[in-house]
């Protein structure tokens, strides 16, 4: 399965070109870029794991790249996203996430359901264990 | 502002001392509605109304009967008006111009005193401003266009459960408009039918999928067996994707009591969000939004039945209105317009309620129909959603008109893909990331839209046929309800 988290995952995976322009946006609007990854692509798990701190007061979006290239060569074989982050007042959240690495197979989701009392199920979304070794 | 109707006569004076309580009959511009000189003060409510006077009747003094009407007056002096504070709890009329190009009528600006509204109550608000006045005899029509709510009175609202920002934390989506369809057809289907279209329609790539204003509880469906298909769907959908999905049931019903039930049991099935209906009422939507701040639920309102009264230019109350009392009432989305799709919607006019829903400080826009400075003081914002007759080959239009925090509902535009709801869902999944890809990337894509939407259904073959489908589907009527003042044009050069 292809998971379709984030803004561009019904495109085809973007190069690095293409992730280097969209950093760019976020950086010419002063939002701090962070690096994240994980092995668990489950949609309620908020917290990646941060590929250091989010960078604050970059001008180039060529630093990131160079982030984002050491963060594929430690965890090529997990999800990595870079997100945009707006601390300006009323938003004070991510403005722009989107992934920028995938696993190279991708498991996907189990739907386990409990069924519970007047035909209400229990669903629990579990991830499936991955083919890789 | 142009004047060029008539010359207004503003100079008639309140009557002071005794002779103001003489039992008998007094014109309102003499009994105090009517002040010309009054400074509004920063916690006034202010509102303006178009007027349009009775042949014959004076529209000063017409518009000092709506402050009158709207506030203490009745058709008679009262002596006991002298046991209160009667000046404070006047209304004021203080400010009446022509409006533009339209012979006859007239805009009344009118002060309230804060005091003379109950702290957080749409009704009692309502009351007094739309309660009485809308029948008076002595007007032809009456046209409430815009308010300005001063903070203190909106700080006595908890405003939207959930606002923007937290729903897209919670949803996990940012950076490009939501993308939702309403299920097709409205009536009839079955729970498990009506089930299977929303699981094609989330598993293709929408993020949402909508009851429609009118489905509750008919004979073809119970609202339960909705509900359990609707999250066996969502729930399916999230496995297969990876990503939060959400349906928005509708809970609305005959008595609260129901609604309260229908909620409680959509929230039991995991559901992120519920929906009502604007015709149950601002108190019953109030309740509704205390009820979503309780239990973490997103509040969806289908603006259903707004256009009989919205509508008309003469007469009524002006969608930017009702958009200002829902954001105090707390609702999260709110139906607001699509400019390029099937129900009105002149593209300026649409820009101001957009304004008042996603702002925290709304300036004064005469071109879009916002007459006032109107500061919400951090309360939270309510997503505006555009839904009805648009379709993928216009996503550069709605993105430009729209911007990114809105709902984008394609129903038909889904639903009627020849290849079936999954493939029109993605149809529109991917038109959407292309154009905000190309748009971060700097491309103007206003003018490049098309090309960009080709280039993407190189790769994609359901986006391909629903551009071949509906390429030469618009909506070109004229609006009716369009700004008075139009934008200064400087000459091209």
């Amino acid at each position: 399965m292809r998971i379709t988290q984030g803004c561009f995952s019904f495109l085809p995976d973007l190069t690095d070109r293409q992730i280097a322009a969209q950093v760019q946006y976020c950086i010419d609007r002063g939002w701090a870029v962070n690096i994240e990854f994980t092995d668990d692509p489950h949609p309620r798990n908020t917290y990646w794991e941060m590929w250091d701190l989010p960078m604050f007061d970059i001008r180039d979006a060529a630093a990131v790249m160079t982030e984002l290239a050491s963060c594929r060569k430690v965890h090529g074989d997990r999800y990595i996203r870079i997100s945009g982050f707006d601390a300006s007042h009323g938003w004070e959240s991510v403005r722009i996430s989107f992934l920028v690495n995938r696993p190279p197979e991708e498991p996907g989701f189990h739907l386990e359901r409990q069924e519970a009392e007047g035909r209400s199920i229990r669903y629990t979304t579990r991830l499936l264990p991955s083919a890789a070794p | 502002m142009s004047s060029n109707v008539t010359t207004l006569d503003t100079k008639a004076a309140t009557v002071t001392g005794k002779d103001r309580y003489k039992a008998g009959v007094l014109e309102y511009r003499r009994m105090g509605y009517w002040e010309p000189d009054y400074q509004p003060k920063d916690t006034d409510v202010i509102a303006l109304f178009r007027v349009t006077p009775q042949d014959g009747v004076d529209p000063v003094e017409a518009a000092a009967a709506v402050a009158g009407e709207s506030s203490t007056a009745t058709w008679t002096v009262v002596w006991t008006d002298r046991l209160t504070a009667c000046e404070k709890y006047r209304a004021k009329c203080f400010r009446v111009d022509p409006v533009p190009n339209s012979p006859g009528q007239y805009f009344a600006h009118i002060a309230y005193d804060l005091d003379l509204f109950e702290p957080g109550s749409i009704a009692n608000l309502t009351a007094s401003i739309i309660g009485n006045v809308f029948g008076f005899k002595p007007l032809k029509a009456l046209r409430l266009e815009d308010m300005r709510l001063p903070v203190a009175y909106v700080k006595t609202f908890d405003g939207p459960p959930t606002g923007i920002v937290v729903e897209r934390e919670r949803l996990d989506k940012f950076g490009r408009p939501l993308l939702g369809a309403t299920v097709k057809p409205k009536l009839g289907l079955s729970g498990r039918n009506y089930g299977r279209v929303v699981y094609e329609a989330l598993k293709g790539g929408l993020d949402f999928t909508k009851d429609d204003e009118n489905i509750n509880s008919q004979p073809f469906m119970h609202w339960r067996d909705r509900y359990l298909y609707c999250m066996e769907a969502v729930n399916r959908a999230q496995a297969v994707t990876g990503e939060v999905k959400g349906t928005y049931l509708n809970v609305t019903a005959a008595t609260m009591e129901d609604m309260y039930e229908r909620a409680e049991f959509a929230r039991s099935l995991g559901s992120v969000i519920v929906m009502i209906d604007l015709v149950i009422g601002y108190t019953a939507i109030q309740s509704m939004s205390k009820w979503a701040r309780r239990n973490d639920m997103i509040l969806h309102l289908h603006r259903a039945g707004h256009g009989t009264y919205t509508r008309q230019k003469t007469h009524g109350v002006s969608f930017r209105v009702i958009a200002k009392w829902m954001r105090l009432a707390g609702v999260d989305h709110i139906h607001a317009g699509t400019v390029v799709g099937k129900l009105e919607g002149d593209p300026r006019t649409t820009r101001g309620y957009y304004d008042i829903c996603r702002e925290d400080t709304v300036p004064q826009n005469l071109a879009n129909g916002v007459f006032f400075d109107q500061h919400w003081a951090s309360l939270r914002k309510v997503m505006p959603v555009a839904s009805g007759g648009i379709h993928a080959g216009q996503m550069h239009q709605l993105l430009d008109h729209l911007g990114e925090d809105v709902v984008l509902q394609f129903g038909g535009g889904t639903i009627g893909h020849p290849m079936g709801i999954q493939a029109g869902a993605t149809a529109n999944r991917v038109a959407l990331e292309a154009m905000i890809l190309a748009r971060n990337e700097g491309r103007d894509t206003l003018t490049e839209g098309p090309e960009i939407l080709a280039a993407a259904a190189r790769h994609c073959q359901p986006l391909r046929q629903a551009l071949d489908v509906w390429k030469d589907v618009t909506f070109d009527y004229a609006s009716t309800d369009t700004p008075d003042f139009v934008p200064a044009v400087t000459a091209a050069s």
